[in-house]
């Protein structure tokens, strides 16, 4: 049976997942892609205690829906200024490998 | 039902690994895809049957098209062997095994997460009308203040993507 922890642990999963791809890649692309899997990990949970957490209609909290609609469009922003900057960044340095941007490292 | 989540939630994991284990981004990206249809069918498990369908049409369709395009557009090369630095590849593996330990030693006491889905008492596919109506009445403004991020987004993406301006030819005398 499906409870509300099924769907937390996924979300939960994906979460860690995406977290390792940040940690473990060198390409700045992939590591982008990967923080984008974290978002969405997060709106999975969001979506899944609005459902578990009916309102007194006996319906989903809506609210949280509103939310999620938000995230998706300021992660659709900030993927395409994201790429713009990376784009930017390969002009300038012919890279996007991590290991050879290091002119901010201490 | 149960059923239906585990294909959902195996496809959306199994993907998130091969995008952090394929080493050709185009092969990264084509696997973060279907990652966020799986993810859009859990979506839909849950009756948010608006925000599937935006997650597979904005995530999935527009999103993923702009890192495919980025790739080709910087012809990026599958990542040659480097030598791994296991110092660091150890600490991000203990970090993200810390961090599942501790997912799941919350949900093991979170007594609120271990009742089954309740049923739902009205219509079931109403929820697009729901959160358009919410939309344009609690959250008008939100809704205002994201549509002036995308224009400021919009506006500085192509600022970031101009070529300097060459230097203005002398006026005519």
């Amino acid at each position: 049976m499906l409870t509300l922890n099924h769907f937390l642990l996924a979300s939960g999963l994906l979460f860690s997942i995406g977290l390792a791809g940040v940690l473990l890649r060198r390409n700045i692309i992939v590591i982008f892609m990967c923080l984008e899997m974290m978002l969405s990990a997060a709106n999975l949970s969001l979506v899944a205690f609005a459902r578990f957490n009916l309102t007194e209609a006996g319906m989903p909290d809506y609210n949280a829906q509103v939310l999620v609609f938000f995230i998706i469009t300021v992660a659709a922003a900030e993927v395409a200024v994201g790429l713009a900057i990376i784009v930017a960044l390969f002009k300038a340095r012919e890279t996007v490998h991590v290991n050879d941007l290091t002119s901010m490292k201490f | 039902m149960t059923l239906a989540f585990y294909i959902a939630a195996a496809v959306m994991l199994l993907a998130g690994i091969g995008v952090v284990v394929n080493r050709n981004p185009v092969s990264a990206a084509f696997c973060l895809v279907v990652s966020f249809i799986g993810l859009a069918a859990l979506f839909i498990s849950l009756n948010a049957y608006f925000i599937g369908i935006i997650q597979i049409l904005v995530y999935a369709g527009a999103v993923m098209v702009l890192f495919l395009f980025i790739i080709m557009l910087l012809d990026i090369k599958a990542e040659t062997k480097r030598k791994i630095n296991y110092y660091s590849a150890g600490g991000a593996f203990a970090l993200v095994a810390l961090f599942v330990a501790q997912i799941t030693a919350v949900l093991d006491v979170f007594e609120t997460g271990k009742k089954e889905m309740p049923e739902l008492a009205g219509d079931k596919g109403s929820d697009v009308a729901a959160v358009g109506e919410l939309l344009f009445t609690d959250f008008i403004f939100h809704l205002q203040i994201v549509g002036v991020l995308l224009l400021v987004a919009t506006v500085g993406v192509i600022v970031l993507s101009k070529r300097d301006a060459p230097p203005d030819p002398a006026p005519d005398q």
